[in-house]
């Protein structure tokens, strides 16, 4: 096992990362920086963190063998590790969840967020719902007028949903927006940043946070099945489910690192959210990392049926890891995800996010081509009940 | 001697402060940004500051984003405003040009090429919003080489050891930025905006100017009292949207000789 510390202490994975920010929020980054570093090692905010995750959350999530995928794949062991059975349905509560409790011990009373879809607002919400605090979410406007549900559960939680009207009124957008209100209102107010991306130290933050993850399954297969998976898949908007279960990964070389980006409607057509396979090195939203840009340097706009997945970044530590080789970064269309999700409906009774979709349809794929004794890790980075619409609008209902 | 320090000399001598606009090259169309540019040099300014635009402006309020997104719906592009200021110098060659803007399409045309072409542009400093002093290391090389002067903000909660890092970066002037904040967000306190920079010039050996919250003429005359230069952004990009490309010279000129006449105002 090869060691491996990253990022550096200016917040760099390699060329990737850093901290791309006006001079205005430097200050609140390094005292944030500071602050997450000591509670880090403090054994007492440990203990309290892993006490929320146990009795809140309801970790550790099972890892589930899905033996009737698995048949129909007709090749490798497909596993799921199950954080659609997390509470809010995904694994965004494992990093809202730890940052709330560093927002506390900094003394903040107000938390901000951005969401595409709604599910990292539900999630911050929530959080703040339990520890008390003031909670505003920015949301593009579009996404506030195709999320309905989600934007009443937030509200129903307490929190203000912003819409967010400039730029192409999406997930990206409300990101600026959010970074906008942080600059302003700095002293009392802790961003909670729904990805591993943004300026350090978030990417290592909400890294770490999520890395729970793939530290219960270095765990539980043994436990299971004698040994480590072969491969471990996660899909890839952000990259925050996936970076939580490869990070504890990346020393075991002998387990391959597959993320699963949103093809959109092909990559040929260039209607995607494929930012590592597609994209090219810039610098977006505090950090140098794959984006998806024309020529001149500006962002474009993404398509992807998953919403979660439809970001034209990707967090630093991926971008990295694909220029080592030690991850893999392959696009599955909205077709693929959409069969795998009937698939894993019929087969499992799991009804799985459109995101971790992603994962499964590239899971089943790769499956065929393996031997059954070989055994593939999948993250089923959340539950599919916010997709209803989106999936029966696809299938020619409206619900 | 660069074009931004022998400015900034000739006004020290004359006991006055520099006037430095901002607005968005290509708002609201690109025939505008030239004859925008010469307005305001006829209005007063010394330095003239081009905003190049991007698609994700992160630290600009409402009004520099819509004008952002006006430039970019005629597709302006980084060469385009260089373009701009090439034409801009075949008639002026006195008045200093700063760019200003985001990281990433500067990185999309490379360090190299892009110091290159801003140095052949007749570009003399240049600004970029979110590359902080530790992020640009090669950058500021590159421009330096280039004798083109590097410019940084800094703000209310700079330390004063990230003063005195980008004092040594820093060349042409510092930008303090008086406010907590956005472009065109609050209101500016100018006795705190004066131990600021006060503060900052016990690090810094560039002229200091302070932007964000100038409004209006009564302000840039207080805050000229304290600095070396006022930066105007909000106000002027608001005079531009309603004055469109019809109007919009003619009262960025207006604009520029209500604050140069505050400004030059002497007694009280």
């Amino acid at each position: 096992m090869k060691l491996y510390d990253l990022p550096d202490a200016r917040g760099h994975f390699g060329p990737y990362g850093g901290t791309f920010v006006a001079e205005t929020l430097i200050a609140a980054l390094d005292n944030l920086r500071e602050n997450y570093l000591r509670l880090k090692d403090d054994p007492a905010f440990q203990a309290e963190l892993a006490y929320e995750l146990a009795h809140y959350v309801g970790r550790p999530s099972p890892i589930y063998h899905a033996r009737r995928l698995t048949e129909k794949a007709g090749g490798a062991q497909i596993y799921l590790k199950r954080e659609d059975l997390n509470h809010t349905g995904a694994h965004k509560v494992n990093s809202t969840v730890g940052m709330a409790m560093v927002a506390r011990h900094m003394g903040k009373k107000r938390v901000i967020a951005e969401t595409g879809a709604g599910q990292h607002g539900v999630a911050s919400a929530t959080v703040a719902a339990r520890y008390g605090m003031e909670c505003v979410v920015y949301m593009g406007a579009e996404d506030v007028k195709r999320q309905a549900q989600n934007v009443y559960r937030m509200k129903l939680l307490g929190a203000t949903v912003v819409p967010v009207s400039s730029g192409s009124r999406t997930l990206k957008d409300a990101l600026n927006e959010a970074m906008r209100d942080w600059v302003t209102n700095v002293q009392d107010t802790f961003y909670i940043i729904g990805t591993v991306a943004g300026p350090h130290p978030y990417p290592m933050m909400v890294r770490d946070f999520n890395s729970v993850v793939g530290k219960e399954c270095v765990l539980q297969m043994p436990e299971m099945v004698g040994r480590q998976p072969d491969a471990v898949l996660a899909c890839v908007g952000g990259g925050s489910n996936a970076m939580g279960i490869f990070h504890p990964y990346i020393p075991h070389e002998s387990v391959r690192l597959i993320g699963v980006e949103a093809g959109g409607d092909g990559i040929n057509t260039g209607r995607h959210s494929a930012s590592l396979s597609a994209g090219t090195p810039g610098v977006l939203h505090g950090n140098r990392t794959y984006l998806l840009q024309d020529e001149n340097g500006q962002i474009i706009e993404t398509h992807s049926i998953s919403a979660g997945l439809d970001y034209p970044g990707v967090g630093p530590e991926h971008a990295w890891l694909k220029d080592t080789g030690r991850a893999e970064y392959v696009a599955v269309t909205d077709e693929e995800a959409l069969t795998a999700f009937h698939d894993l409906c019929r087969l499992e009774g799991i009804i799985p996010a459109l995101e971790s979709s992603h994962a499964l349809a590239q899971a089943m794929k790769m499956a065929a081509h393996m031997d059954p004794e070989q055994i593939l890790l999948v993250n089923l980075s959340g539950r599919g009940d916010k997709d209803m619409a989106t999936v029966a609008a696809h299938m020619g209902m409206t619900l | 001697m660069s074009r931004i320090a022998s400015t900034f000399a000739q006004l020290a001598a004359a006991g006055r402060q520099a006037l430095i606009p901002f607005f968005t090259a290509g708002d609201p169309d690109p025939a505008s940004a030239v004859p925008l540019m010469h307005a305001l040099v006829r209005g007063g300014a010394d330095i003239v500051e081009l905003g190049v635009p991007f698609s994700d402006p992160m630290a600009d309020g409402p009004v520099i984003q819509r004008s952002s997104e006006r430039a970019l719906q005629h597709g302006v592009s980084l060469l385009g405003v260089l373009a701009m200021a090439r034409e801009f110098r075949t008639v002026n060659t006195h008045t200093p040009v700063v760019l200003m803007g985001y990281a990433n399409p500067i990185e999309r045309l490379g360090y190299e090429r892009f110091a290159r072409e801003a140095r052949a542009a007749g570009v003399d400093g240049v600004l970029v919003v979110d590359y902080p002093p530790e992020e640009c290391e090669d950058l500021v090389a590159c421009l330096r080489s280039h004798d083109i002067d590097t410019i940084f903000l800094l703000s209310p909660t700079s330390t004063d050891a990230r003063v005195a890092a980008v004092g040594k970066l820093a060349s042409g002037y510092v930008y303090y930025v008086s406010l907590r904040g956005v472009t065109g967000a609050g209101h500016i306190d100018t006795a705190d905006v004066a131990g600021q920079v006060q503060r900052i010039r016990q690090h810094v050996a560039v002229p200091v100017g302070v932007g964000f919250g100038i409004r209006d003429g009564a302000t840039a005359k207080a805050i000229s009292a304290v600095a070396d230069a006022i930066v105007v952004g909000s106000r002027v990009v608001l005079e531009i949207e309603e004055g469109g490309a019809a109007h919009g010279p003619a009262r960025v000129q207006a604009v520029m000789q209500e604050f140069r006449s505050a400004m030059d105002q002497t007694g009280d």
